[in-house]
């Protein structure tokens, strides 16, 4: 898919997650924003999945380590047809299949429950030994935050990944520089990421979490790695994409009121014409 | 009951891994570098493909045993019960119990038990922990026999299942011809209808002991053994409760939250007698022998002998 439609989808996303959000006036719009182009990319460009046969032996799999953040996930699994978007309207209330963190028993496409920071990357490290003990070829893709990464069950993780040579997975930083109380830095460094994950055994390959050239380099590079897991490091802005809430740490875990709402959706709307603009010339 | 013979629990886990391996290709085990100790470096030994290192990294074993199990391979997560149901149980309740996923965990030294390593290792809290967990389904057995059996239950059973297992060498009890394990089903090992005393694990052989030395006194103890923490055999409990209208109940674990709290839930929801609770009361363990510990916490023969008569005689007066 070119980068054009894939910005065009990620865009529909942004708007999608922000509606879902303030229609269940609770959810994580921060982190949402800052990991939609990714989603974008995986669902529509990398991954072999198939929307008609979630459950399909042979697909590649991702777990949202960062479960928090899922809205723009099932938003993007939506757009891909594994449920109709109608029913996004009911993330986080009474009966929902869209539970607040993402579900495998009840969300077609959701390929691990999560929620509980620093479980899924372990999860996606077992789902790739189990096709690599099972002589199978599907990938395995797992998204942590750079918060998340505090989390000493990672590190367990990553070093079981790279000690069991682990190349069909595919680790991906959302490095947005906030957590929930400030920014990494603030509440503890964990930089340098890129050493961190290397010293670990990791091929680190460092991205543009915005710039869909960018993210197809990185993982055609990542897909031909061989002997060792990846790690992906891609900076992004949390908030991405509506102007009061880039690298604002108060939107963590926010809704936006009425007001904002109608300003953040005019500013998407926006960019959804300028793209759309960019189409025709 | 054969005279003499002995086996610690943590035994039979490994010779049943071994035995269901042979059977199962899709059968691994995980492991957090106490194979010598959880016994399944006998796994190990025989299927060195299936047994799976993950260094002294519980949680994540843990998940990673969650993520296989979505692969359709069927894993036996072993470490001690303190290092699952203790340091991994948001593990096991987020990434095993909420999507129940087919794990099973092999939590050896369980209890007291353990001995000389003391209080840090003594895990006198994975029932109650395990327990209230949603369909998990929370097993320890008895002896050797029962232990093989649970472990193949186990992995027939399609769902999470935690295993306790114990460190030390225990009587074989359940060697007879009628016997058969399914899970949920308690097992009477005893009638009598003076009072009932429900145990499971190492302790069910000290409670039949007990229930010998009751006889000399002209009381009729009833035997149960509850194998199967959870689901609760309720009918069984019921019954007993109704019949001899008192109930005891015996188990290396505290008495807050284990098989006691189990069985005081089905019998006080229906007012049908008083339950006294055995068990390790409120305190930690510490170090010394196995042996040494059961009688200071009143786990052996004697201790529930005595503690039974102490009830009686209460209830008696009351």
């Amino acid at each position: 898919m070119n980068q054009l439609e894939l910005e065009k989808i990620a865009n529909t996303i942004r708007k999608e997650t922000i509606s879902m959000i303030y229609n269940a006036k609770s959810g994580h719009p921060g982190g949402a924003l800052s990991a939609i182009d990714i989603f974008t990319y995986l669902y529509f460009d990398e991954m072999n999945v198939d929307s008609s046969d979630p459950e399909k032996e042979d697909r590649d799999r991702f777990v949202l380590s960062k479960g928090h953040t899922v809205p723009g996930l099932y938003a993007v699994l939506a757009e891909k047809g594994y449920f109709p978007k109608e029913i996004l309207k009911s993330y986080r209330k009474m009966g929902t299949i869209l539970q607040g963190h993402p579900d495998i028993k009840k969300t077609p496409g959701i390929d691990m429950s999560t929620g509980s920071l620093g479980q899924g990357i372990s999860a996606a490290v077992g789902m790739a030994f189990g096709a690599k003990a099972k002589n199978k070829e599907f990938r395995v893709y797992t998204m942590v935050g750079d918060g998340e990464i505090d989390e000493g069950q990672v590190w367990e993780a990553a070093m079981f990944a790279a000690h069991r040579k682990l190349d069909n997975l595919c680790v991906i930083v959302d490095n947005n520089g906030l957590q929930l109380d400030g920014t990494i830095e603030e509440i503890i460094g964990a930089d340098p990421l890129d050493k961190k994950f290397e010293a670990f055994g990791f091929c680190v390959i460092e991205a543009d979490g915005h710039d869909f050239g960018s993210l197809k380099e990185a993982f055609a590079k990542a897909r031909n790695v061989k002997g060792k897991p990846t790690a992906i490091i891609a900076k992004t802005v949390k908030g991405k994409g509506v102007s009061f809430m880039e690298n604002n740490v108060a939107w963590h875990g926010a809704a936006p009121n009425e007001e904002q709402y109608r300003q953040a959706m005019e500013e998407l709307e926006k960019e959804g014409a300028a793209l759309c603009q960019k189409e025709r010339r | 009951m054969s005279e003499g013979k002995k086996i610690a629990t943590r035994m039979s886990y490994g010779n049943a891994l071994v035995e269901l391996g042979q059977e199962h290709d899709d059968l691994m085990v995980f492991e957090a570098d106490l194979g010598g100790a959880t016994k399944t470096t006998i796994f190990r030994d025989a299927f060195p493909d299936r047994h799976i290192e993950c260094g002294i990294a519980e949680a994540n074993m843990v998940g990673v045993a969650a993520g296989i199990s979505t692969t359709g391979i069927v894993p036996f997560v072993s470490s001690f019960a303190m290092f699952t149901a203790g340091r991994s149980f948001d593990q096991i309740r987020n990434s095993v119990g909420y999507p129940h996923l087919n794990v099973k965990i092999g939590a050896t030294h369980g209890g007291i038990s353990v001995g000389q390593d003391g209080a840090t290792h003594q895990c006198n809290e994975d029932f109650a922990l395990m327990r209230t967990i949603p369909g998990m389904v929370v097993i320890c057995p008895s002896d050797d026999i029962e232990a093989k059996a649970a472990v193949k239950a186990a992995y027939d059973y399609n769902g999470p299942v935690y295993m306790r297992f114990g460190r030390v060498a225990v009587p074989v009890i359940n060697d007879n011809p009628d016997y058969q394990f399914e899970i949920g089903k308690g097992v009477l090992l005893k009638e009598g209808e003076d009072l009932t005393i429900i145990a499971n694990g190492l302790l069910v052989h000290a409670a039949l002991e007990a229930a010998k030395m009751l006889e000399e006194d002209g009381i009729h103890a009833r035997v149960l053994n509850m194998h199967t923490i959870k689901p609760l055999d309720e009918e069984l409990v019921i019954k007993a409760a109704k019949e001899t209208g008192k109930i005891v109940t015996v188990e290396e674990h505290s008495v807050i939250g284990g098989l006691g709290s189990a069985v005081s839930d089905v019998v006080c929801e229906r007012g049908l007698a008083p339950v006294h609770k055995i068990g390790v009361k409120d305190v930690f363990g510490e170090s010394a022998l196995a042996e040494e510990l059961l009688e200071k916490h009143g786990l052996d023969a004697k201790g529930i002998y005595q503690d039974v008569k102490n009830f009686l005689e209460a209830q008696r007066e009351a």
